[in-house]
């Protein structure tokens, strides 16, 4: 318990150390430390960053899929619609076109027929006039007789 | 016994000491005879009552060599990984430093609310150092003072913090750096009006006048107080930390069933230790900063 120049002496000491840490240790370990967690710091902000704008990416592309698959649908559907129409119009003009053949072969048959209904009737009266020509035996004037000839081809 | 265990424990806390022996003083030699001293003398002494005889003219060879090799082994250690710090990812040593100077940063900001660049660092250097001091305290008592008796030194004491020496030695720059940081910041009116204005005052003069000296006795109670408590309270400590390993020690000697339980009471109270000396530090580390943001505050 003797207080003696050993007191001094670290007092001097003492000093000293807190001079070198002072100087060489404490700001070196701390600057580097420092640094180190402004670099984990800037790293971790860039992780989070990245993490939000994969996040952001991978939104837009689901986005993107999605109007895709819709666009695609509707172009699908339209084409579905039109296919429709183009089969509906071609049936309809396929049904007109039938009922048009139809009618002007109707047309035709009847005019055909008329035709041939005329001719018999022509035939009717010359016959008509021969016979009666052979009846008579003579001539039958034609012109004489063609009001006649007319009405009778009328009957007929 | 009763004899020989009271020069064991005697010679456990001696120190080495070199200092000047006073003219006149009667050297007790070995083989019995004495030399008086015709002038006064620088030399080692020869036990605690030459220590004594000498006064203030001695050094403890022994605290103050250990204290600075202690210290001067963690400087280096701190100043070693001070060079490898790095921004990378630290391993090994570096990573228990740093953790260290963390806890340390991490203190001072929460008690500390001055700017000071010399507070941390201060810090740093009392919480390793002091810890380095206080772990001496774990080797076993005989093994270093064994070893340098072989060597022929009579004398080790190898827990320098069982020196008041140095406790007071570190407490009383601890003081200065106070009374420094103080003038500083108040200038030396504040530091003046600081002693002798509290705790009373008045605003009548003439009952001002009394209290001046009433407040300048307290106050400067207090202040002498805080490094002499500082000081003490670590010496304290660690001198009946090393005394109770002195006794366990003497245990070993009387018996195979004492010595069982002092090894087993070494061995508990080692463990108990290791919790006492680095509490110490840091309560040592803790009051010195405490006190100097004290100093730090202006009112």
């Amino acid at each position: 318990m003797n207080i003696n120049l050993t007191l001094i002496g670290q007092i001097i000491t003492f000093g000293v150390f807190v001079w070198f840490c002072m100087k060489f240790v404490w700001p070196h370990l701390l600057t580097a430390m420092q640094e180190r967690e402004k670099k984990i710091a800037d790293g971790l902000d860039a992780a989070n960053r990245a993490a939000r704008d994969l996040e952001l990416a991978q939104k837009e592309a689901a986005d993107q899929l999605r109007a895709a698959k819709e666009k695609a649908a509707e172009i699908i559907e339209q084409a579905n619609k039109r296919a429709n129409q183009i089969v509906d119009e071609a049936k309809e003009s396929a049904r007109s076109e039938g009922q048009r053949i139809v009618a002007a072969a109707q047309a035709e048959v009847e005019q055909e027929a008329n035709r041939a209904k005329e001719a018999l009737r022509k035939q009717v009266s010359e016959l008509a006039v021969a016979g009666a020509a052979k009846i008579l035996g003579k001539s039958v004037d034609a012109t004489a007789h063609n009001e006649l000839l007319d009405k009778l081809a009328e009957e007929l | 016994m009763a004899g020989n265990s009271q020069e064991y424990i005697s010679h456990h806390l001696t120190n080495l000491t070199f200092g000047k022996l006073p003219a006149g003083y009667v050297r007790h030699n070995e083989d019995g005879s004495t030399t008086e001293l015709t002038e006064s003398t620088w030399t080692m002494a020869h036990g605690g009552d030459e220590a004594a005889a000498m006064g203030f003219n001695a050094v403890h060879v022994d605290s103050l060599g250990w204290s600075f090799g202690l210290g001067a082994l963690i400087m280096f250690l701190f100043w070693r990984m001070a060079k490898k710090a790095h921004t990378g990812v630290p391993s090994g040593m570096l990573n228990f430093v740093e953790m260290i100077v963390e806890f340390i940063d991490n203190t001072v900001k929460e008690a500390f609310h001055g700017r000071s660049a010399l507070v941390a660092p201060l810090s740093l250097t009392i919480f390793t150092w002091v810890f380095m001091m206080n772990f001496m305290d774990l080797i076993p008592v005989d093994v270093l003072p064994a070893l340098f008796g072989a060597m022929g030194v009579g004398y080790m004491k190898v827990v320098p913090s069982t020196d008041v020496n140095v406790t007071l030695g570190m407490a009383i720059f601890v003081f200065a750096l106070m009374i420094f940081y103080s003038i500083k910041i108040k200038g030396i009116g504040g530091f003046v009006g600081e002693l002798t204005l509290h705790p009373f005052n008045s605003k009548n003069p003439v009952v001002q006048a009394i209290f001046i000296p009433v407040n300048f006795f307290l106050e400067s109670v207090a202040l002498i107080a805080k490094p002499i408590s500082l000081g003490l309270r670590l010496f304290g400590n660690m001198y009946a930390g090393e005394m109770i390993f002195i006794l366990i020690a003497l245990m070993f000697s009387a018996g195979i069933a004492l010595g069982l339980m002092a090894g087993v009471l070494q061995w508990a109270w080692a463990v108990f230790h290791i919790l006492v000396i680095t509490l110490q530090a840091f309560i040592f580390m803790m009051l010195t900063i405490v006190y100097l943001s004290m100093a730090h505050e202006d009112h």
